[in-house]
């Protein structure tokens, strides 16, 4: 847990002031299904970080993510980005998402060019061009300028999940989230999209991601955030002990995704 | 004596129902795109069996006031129920999946049974109904026109121009989400405009076969060509001319309108199916060139 001040009020930040987190989440709780998922979550994030969540399959991470960028309400608590409450549409255009692969594309044959383009709209914006330069800059930044005009449903796994990232960033976003981007994605490509993800932080950008484990961005990660049970149970350098008994199931967990050995 | 087809097209008694055929194909591949990427394929059929208890109830009420001819009201029965319906439909599809798919089923069967049941209340009988579950020419009046007309207007409208943003939410409701999107107003929208496409074809082609309209020259598409706007505006081309050939070989062979439709976008499907082998190899050979 951060000890960021929480910001005051939801409006932006005056001129001057300090600028508001990123992500302020506040006592957040999260049922689903009759089934408490989240409880008591608090997460700060400021500009520039790369903050990974971690956790097992259950933990919670997913549901954490998909409160953040305002698809599950919350039960209780708060969450604001940039300073405002997320449930304001307006504040969304500043946010990339990229679900996870599971996210399954449709029967429809949709072109690569078509699911970007869709990145482009936003609370007031609900045209775009398949066209747009944007999108052929990105296609071709990610390796997919060939398979522009191709089905995405038709793809592999790898090419869409790529589809998928140069579909949240087309419109160049400050925060960026992104749930389990590395799986059922080849080795080759998992180092392609680190070196992209790098660059986006060495450029300001907000980088939250759900892991399974650390991965290729063991070395890029400035925090780590442990959830078990629907609780965060660590938050720090992904390099530091968790912060509980050693003995406690908890902490062997947090160890684990953090890939490190206890002895106790 | 043998007419022209060009005779055919040009004589007055064909005339309303040739607009009709042509505007029934531009929008039900519209709508019927939309369905098939968010899987509610089924959806047109559930919101037919609905407008069925709308014709009646407009049928009871056109007995009420004594109106001339009797199903007076029955299309502006029919849009108001479907209406409802698609957006009861939107609402239970919010619910859980255990539950949404008991709660579709018994909406569907209820809106069947409403109909013949109402429809007897109201003096008639279930070969009332037949002419509205599976299409007839003979019905098709000047009134019936206007309304095709405006709300073919309407579902075009609201279908193409709002096309990236309908795209999007039934590609993937959870980024559309994420992006700041009106997400449950677009689904309710789809759902709206499916039911005005119900009621504007179910004169011609009938309420039981008017999702077959919407979804099969979207699938037969689909295996010609790529691309999402492609896709719809091949399903359209598909619909207007089985619409168009259906319709005129009826006027030739006594044959029920919406049947042959049917029957003949169902061929243009399997005939796709056959050619996409050969059209998927073309396809790769360009690519690899």
């Amino acid at each position: 847990m951060s000890a960021s001040p929480a910001p005051s009020g939801s409006a932006p930040a005056p001129s001057g002031a300090a600028p508001a987190p990123v992500i302020a989440a506040r006592d957040v709780h999260v049922h689903l299904g009759g089934t408490s998922v989240l409880h008591d979550v608090d997460l700060t994030v400021q500009r520039g970080e790369l903050v990974a969540l971690l956790g097992a399959n259950g933990s919670g991470k997913s549901t954490l993510l998909r409160s953040l960028v305002g698809i599950l309400p919350l039960d209780e608590g708060r969450i604001e980005l940039f300073g405002s409450a997320v449930a304001e549409r307006s504040v969304h255009a500043r946010l990339g998402y990229v679900p996870q692969y599971a996210a399954e594309p449709g029967t429809i044959p949709a072109t690569a060019r078509e699911m970007v383009a869709t990145g482009l709209l936003g609370p007031r914006r609900w045209f775009s061009r398949a066209k747009d330069p944007r999108i052929d800059a990105l296609l071709a930044d990610l390796g997919l300028s060939a398979l522009a005009d191709r089905p995405v449903n038709q793809m592999s796994g790898g090419q869409r999940q790529r589809v998928m990232i140069a579909r949240a960033l087309v419109r160049s976003p400050e925060l960026l989230v992104l749930d389990e981007p590395f799986s059922g994605v080849d080795v080759a490509t998992q180092d392609q999209l680190a070196i992209l993800l790098r660059r986006l932080v060495s450029r300001g950008t907000t980088i939250v991601v759900v892991l399974h484990e650390l991965g290729v961005l063991a070395g890029d990660i400035s925090r780590a955030v442990v959830l078990d049970q629907g609780r965060i149970i660590h938050d720090g350098d992904p390099s530091s002990r968790p912060l509980i008994d050693p003995g406690h199931d908890h902490a062997l967990d947090a160890a684990a995704c953090l890939g490190q050995e206890i002895h106790p | 004596m043998i007419i022209s087809p060009w005779d055919l097209l040009t004589s007055d008694i064909m005339r309303y129902p040739l607009i009709i055929a042509v505007l029934i194909g531009l929008t039900a591949p519209i709508v019927g795109t939309y369905l098939v990427q968010k899987r509610l394929s089924l959806l047109g059929d559930g919101l037919g069996h609905v407008a069925l208890t709308g014709v009646a109830v407009g049928w009871l009420v056109g007995a009420w006031i004594s109106a001339t001819p009797v199903d007076l009201l029955a299309i502006p029965g029919a849009l108001i129920a479907s209406i409802l319906g698609a957006v009861v439909i939107e609402i239970v599809r919010e619910l859980s999946h255990t539950s949404r798919d008991v709660a579709l089923a018994i909406l569907f069967y209820g809106g069947i049974a409403g109909g013949v049941v109402i429809i007897q209340l109201a003096g008639g009988g279930s070969q009332n109904l037949m002419g509205y579950l599976f299409g007839s020419l003979s019905t098709v009046t000047g009134s019936d026109l206007v309304i095709t007309i405006v709300l073919a207007l309407i579902v075009m409208a609201v279908g193409l121009a709002l096309g990236k943003v309908l795209f999007t939410v039934t590609a993937d409701e959870e980024f559309a989400r994420a992006s700041g999107l009106p997400v449950r107003a677009m689904n309710i929208l789809i759902a709206i405009i499916a039911a005005l496409t119900v009621t504007l074809a179910m004169r011609i082609v009938g309420a039981l076969m008017v999702s077959a309209l919407m979804i099969v020259p979207v699938a037969a598409a689909q295996s010609l060509v790529v691309g999402f706007s492609r896709t719809m505006r091949t399903a359209m081309v598909i619909a207007v001319l089985c619409s168009l050939g259906g319709l005129i070989l009826t006027a030739y062979v006594d044959l029920p309108p919406g049947g042959v439709i049917v029957l003949l976008t169902i061929g243009v499907y399997v005939l796709g199916q056959i050619a996409r082998p050969v059209i998927q190899a073309r396809r790769r050979r360009q690519a690899a060139a």
